[in-house]
């Protein structure tokens, strides 16, 4: 080891460790926890921070143009002069304005977002707190979030902003039912609401996953997802060419930042959800090709890790930008007939259509002793 | 265990000074948002003695969808304060009333029974791997299965009867037919005529 790494480095590392040991236990776990947040916390905002550069690459491709080129290498730092240059506006409140609510708002609708990363399980190993009822505090996270829309809309005092907080608040209370409805059918299957719990049930390959037999759920819940986002063709809340940017009209500076954070930790956060409850999460969609295990340079493709929940986060965030770039905005009406009328009898359909299957021991879960 | 009542105390203040911010703030918006925070103290005393699904529930539920459309309607109404500032007035020998009976009931429940049985250290803490979800879901759906089957059809119920109250059948109200809207081709809106070129005149 010595003469590897240079004996400085080993001093200082035990150095640090002794420092560590000496602590009581409870500030030994509050280390330990608070790193793990701040690893999580940094991947995050890095996500999100490319994901607007990805956004605006593969839009501007599908339009036929180039998207991004001149910040850094391939535009790559394009992301950052925008959070600098709007870091450096003017953060301009309205006169008539709630002032405490007016602030408060975007705070309120990116805590949610990112409180949610607490029971993400990363790999079998990293989560924050790994709790029995981690799909329940998913749901109420992402029902939590919808304050900042509302009261930024009401705080603002300005009639467009008011509209788009109306239409979003509606929406989401629509679609979150559809979302919570689509969930039982992946605790049915599984059997349990921890999300490790939930990973691992779906191990063993692609087909194992609960995109099979659920994919009828799988779909509502994507497209739910789309709708609890705000994102097109769902967008009605800030319909740029109706009531110009819905609910964060009067924002700039800053609080539009975190109303942009915000916007986009959720559709990471949705993506990585989706990935998690119907993609197998961390797991190889090659787990138990044993040929490959046989090749030592392809060995990780059979093996579960992060990359792989990358990956899958990766694969949706391209879904959502494709059906941005591809559909028009729906119209309001029709977006409340699908929300009420479409998906939640369909999901209703499947969980019936799931206790059946489960109670003649048809399907992946027969084994779960019903 | 000094931690656990140093928290108890703490979120317990909170709570009840949102609650009363819910009563005496002016502005209706900010009742609503210290309902909110109300709700979430009283999840959060809620986690403290391990009951995580309730918590969640509370949160879930009441925050995520009631309050929401509370704020909702909220927000449309033009409440007047001053009037209901007087009603206050009026209906306040009722509510200290009310108030009264339930902190009767209240020290009889906790303190009369709890005196005679010892119980001083709250709960006892459930074992490891305990999830009071299952422990929730099995009593729920096999002894009380017959009372969760009544509330959930009186709340049916409930959405029914609200529905018919509202609505109306008015003259001349458009209606738009989705599967007819679906089903339109190209063919039928959109006709192609094809005519010799004219000439310049």
């Amino acid at each position: 080891m010595g003469d590897v790494v240079p004996q400085f480095i080993v001093n200082t590392v035990d150095w640090i460790l002794g420092i560590f040991y000496l602590l009581p236990e409870w500030l030994q776990y509050l280390t330990i926890t608070t790193w793990k947040i701040l690893f999580v916390l940094i991947g995050v905002i890095l996500c999100v921070a490319f994901s607007t550069y990805f956004e605006r690459k593969v839009i501007g491709r599908m339009q036929a143009r180039i998207g991004p080129n001149r910040v850094g290498p391939l535009g790559l730092g394009q992301p950052f002069a925008d959070v600098f240059k709007l870091l450096f506006k003017e953060v301009i409140i309205p006169a008539k304005s709630n002032r405490f609510l007016f602030i408060i708002a975007p705070m309120l609708s990116l805590v949610p977002a990112l409180a949610a990363w607490a029971v993400i399980p990363l790999n079998d190993w990293y989560v924050i707190a790994d709790i029995n009822a981690g799909l329940l505090f998913l749901l109420a996270l992402t029902s939590v979030g919808v304050y900042g829309v509302i009261l930024a809309g009401w705080a603002s005092n300005s009639k467009y902003a008011l509209l788009g907080a109306m239409r979003s608040a509606a929406q989401i209370v629509a679609y979150e039912i559809a979302m919570g409805f689509a969930l039982v059918g992946v605790l049915m299957a599984s059997g349990s609401l921890n999300l490790g719990d939930i990973v691992n049930a779906q191990s063993g390959g692609f087909s194992h996953w609960f995109l099979v037999p659920l994919f009828p759920l799988f779909v509502v819940f994507w497209i739910a997802g789309l709708a609890e986002t705000n994102r097109a063709p769902f967008d009605v809340a800030e319909g740029e060419s109706e009531i110009v940017a819905g609910f964060h009209v009067e924002y700039s500076g800053v609080a539009f930042v975190l109303f942009f954070l915000a916007e986009y930790a959720n559709m990471v956060l949705i993506s990585t959800m989706t990935a998690i409850f119907f993609l197998g999460g961390w797991a190889s969609p090659f787990e138990g090709w044993t040929f490959l295990n046989d090749i030592t340079w392809l060995a990780w493709l059979t093996a579960g890790g992060l990359y792989w929940l990358f990956v899958k986060m990766c694969a949706f965030m391209y879904i959502f930008f494709w059906l941005r770039a591809t559909f028009p905005r729906y119209r309001y009406d029709q977006i409340m007939r699908l929300g009420w009328k479409v998906f939640i009898p369909v999901t209703i359909f499947w969980i019936a259509v799931e206790g059946a299957m489960a109670w003649f021991h048809i399907g992946p879960w027969s084994g779960l002793g019903v | 265990m000094l931690l656990h009542s140093i928290l108890f105390y703490l979120f317990s203040a909170i709570m009840l000074g949102a609650a009363m911010g819910v009563v005496l703030s002016r502005n209706p918006v900010h009742s609503v948002m210290f309902l909110v925070l109300t709700f979430f103290q009283s999840a959060i005393l809620w986690l403290l003695i391990e009951a995580e699904f309730l918590a969640i529930v509370l949160v879930l539920v009441y925050v995520g969808a009631v309050l929401v459309l509370f704020l909702f309607v909220v927000m449309m109404l033009d409440v007047n304060i001053e009037a209901a500032k007087r009603s206050v007035a009026r209906f306040a020998p009722l509510g200290i009333g009310i108030a009264l009976l339930m902190v009767v009931q209240l020290v009889q429940l906790i303190w009369l029974r709890s005196r005679p049985a010892g119980i001083t250290s709250g709960f006892a803490t459930s074992p490891e791997g305990y999830s009071n979800t299952k422990a929730l879901g099995a009593v729920l759906y096999t002894e009380h299965v017959y009372a969760f089957e009544i509330a959930a059809v009186i709340l049916l119920l409930a959405i029914v009867a609200a529905i018919t109250l509202t609505l109306r059948k008015r003259p001349g109200l458009k209606v738009q037919n989705i599967a007819e809207q679906v089903a339109v081709r190209a063919k039928d809106r959109l006709r192609v005529i094809k005519m010799d070129a004219e000439k310049k005149t």
